[in-house]
């Protein structure tokens, strides 16, 4: 208990500090609300009007909850397939590697031509965006395990497939999740660009709005949930990562 | 007095065995080549080693460092295609193949998701074999050699010498009989070390099995081993052979005995020439 307090309050500490200094600059300097809130400005505006927005969290909250698996599953899935087939790897891991060049949020308004306006083209943008750090650590994985392991698990007459379920998979589960932890916070960003570019609920349709009328203490609060979201993604990824890989060693001992 | 009779009628006893031979070897290298390239030059590493270990025979190897042993064992185990010779099992050549050997590698290699149990399990899984039986004497065999109470747990919360004899254990427990272990002991403390070397030369007289066994370590393999082969420097090739007349079971006490010191001064005489003629690199 001791030793996470010990963890906790430098951060917090800093944290505190800084909204201190945003207090203190935003009234020293008499700086417009409509310019930048205070800290204080926000929570008041975060606890009065919770209800407001209330209704485009959980639509968020959905997007990123389908989109999200589909693009872990999807990047899973091409790491394996690519990690099995060796000439498949040879000839698409560069094509993989080239299109992350394209940015897949300026992709948005394409893809709403190609899909409409519905929840196809959000759930394609989702996926484009959080495949892609889940394929490449889960490939890095799957491609690392120890040499040792793999020397024995050879000379005991092991064959492709028990290599592959006895050695490769669980050896690579560390990197999955790493690339997994990634993809967690770019999900929520990718379902609140997707809103931007064509929906009726969501934070970033209530973002736009916001916008407009230039409620810059309500798009502070906005950010405050997407910031929120993507750490309840992440620390859910963690919570499933100490479940999975039990037998790794504690960091600190 | 009688160990020099019995190494004499053991030296007697080999030419005449060669042709009419009963059992055949446990296992049989035999003219054993292996050539590396490394930056567009070849390097040999192994010239015609040929050796021999019978069913229920403890054999070393002891060689200076870089001297092809562990590139032997990887030919054996068919990791490697040497460039000729064969390697025979129990009459079968066998080169090239894998799967016919239990194998004990330097570091123990134990699989840090996998509990103690279901590490020395994994032989026996990988060979297909029924897991209830296994699963039995895999308990009978943790408790045994000290590791009651650690099934559940991972290798990681073990000592070196803990993870050593789980080690040892998954590849005595795997169901091929002959057992190569390769420098088992080298990551350890002298003190676990010769704790280790005690247990693993009772073990081994209570249940024979065929054994090679690389070590650097010279009293190790004269207190251990039936026959101990001595490789030179690189390209590995055998010096020597020498035959261990110790009785059975050994105690070991014998290391102070006048013989054993004779036999380790005369094979670290042997060892200190060949680290000589090693250019310095």
């Amino acid at each position: 208990m001791r030793s996470t307090w010990k963890l906790i309050w430098p951060p917090l500490v800093a944290v505190i500090f800084f909204l201190a200094a945003w207090q203190v600059s935003v009234s020293l300097f008499h700086i417009e609300k409509w310019i930048l809130p205070s800290p204080t400005d926000i929570a008041g505006e975060f606890s009065g009007n919770a209800a407001g927005i209330g209704a485009h969290t959980l639509a968020t909250l959905r997007l990123t909850m389908i989109g999200f698996p589909i693009g872990i599953a999807v990047g899973l899935i091409v790491a394996l397939l690519l990690h099995l087939i060796p000439w498949a790897k040879r000839s698409f891991y560069p094509l993989i590697i080239l299109s992350q060049n394209v940015p897949s949020i300026a992709l948005g308004p394409l893809l709403i031509i190609w899909f409409g306006f519905g929840l196809l083209p959000k759930i394609v943008l989702i996926t484009l965006v959080c495949f892609f750090p889940v394929a490449v650590a889960a490939m890095g994985g799957l491609a690392q395990s120890d040499r040792m392991m793999m020397n024995y698990m050879k000379m005991a007459g092991a064959s492709k497939w028990q290599i592959f379920t006895k050695l490769e998979l669980p050896s690579s589960l560390p990197s999955m999740f790493s690339g997994m932890k990634i993809s967690a916070s770019y999900a929520v960003m990718g379902a609140v660009v997707a809103e931007w570019i064509g929906a009726d609920k969501g934070i970033g349709v209530y973002m736009l709005l916001q916008k407009s009328a230039y409620r810059t203490d309500r798009m502070f609060v906005a950010i405050m949930i997407i910031v929120l979201l993507s750490l309840v993604l992440f620390a859910l990824i963690v919570l499933l990562e100490k479940w999975l890989v039990r037998w790794k060693p504690r960091r600190n001992s | 007095m009688s160990e020099v009779t019995q190494v004499q009628h053991r030296i007697t006893e080999v030419p005449s065995s060669i042709g009419i031979r009963t059992a055949p070897f446990a296992l049989e290298v035999s003219g054993i080549s292996k050539s590396f390239a490394h930056r567009r030059r070849e390097t040999k590493v192994l010239s015609d080693v040929s050796l021999q270990v019978e069913p229920q025979e403890f054999v070393s190897i002891v060689g200076p460092s870089g001297c092809g042993k562990s590139t032997l064992f990887h030919i054996i185990g068919g990791l490697e295609q040497p460039d000729s010779g064969t390697v025979s099992m129990n009459g079968n050549v066998v080169t090239g193949q894998r799967g016919m050997i239990s194998y004990m590698p330097q570091q123990p290699a134990l699989f840090p998701w996998r509990t103690i149990e279901e590490n020395v399990l994994l032989a026996t899984e990988i060979a297909g074999q029924v897991r209830d039986t296994a699963r039995e004497e895999a308990r009978h065999w943790l408790a045994k050699v000290g590791l009651a109470g650690f099934e559940r747990a991972y290798p990681h919360m073990l000592s070196g010498g803990m993870q050593q004899r789980a080690a040892f254990l998954r590849a005595l427990l795997a169901p091929q009989e002959l057992m190569l272990l390769d420098e088992p002991f080298s990551a350890l403390d002298a003190l676990t070390r010769s704790e280790m070397q005690r247990w693993l030369l009772e073990l081994w007289e209570e249940n024979r099995r065929s054994v090679l066994f690389i070590t650097h370590n010279i009293e190790e393999a004269l207190l251990l081993s039936n026959r101990i082969y001595v490789f030179s420097g690189r390209p590995g090739s055998i010096l020597q052979r020498v035959d261990i007349p110790f009785p059975r079971p050994r105690r070991e006490e014998i290391i102070d005995s006048p013989e054993f010191l004779n036999l380790k001064r005369q094979l670290s005489q042997w060892m200190r020439e060949e680290q000589a003629k090693k250019p310095l690199t």
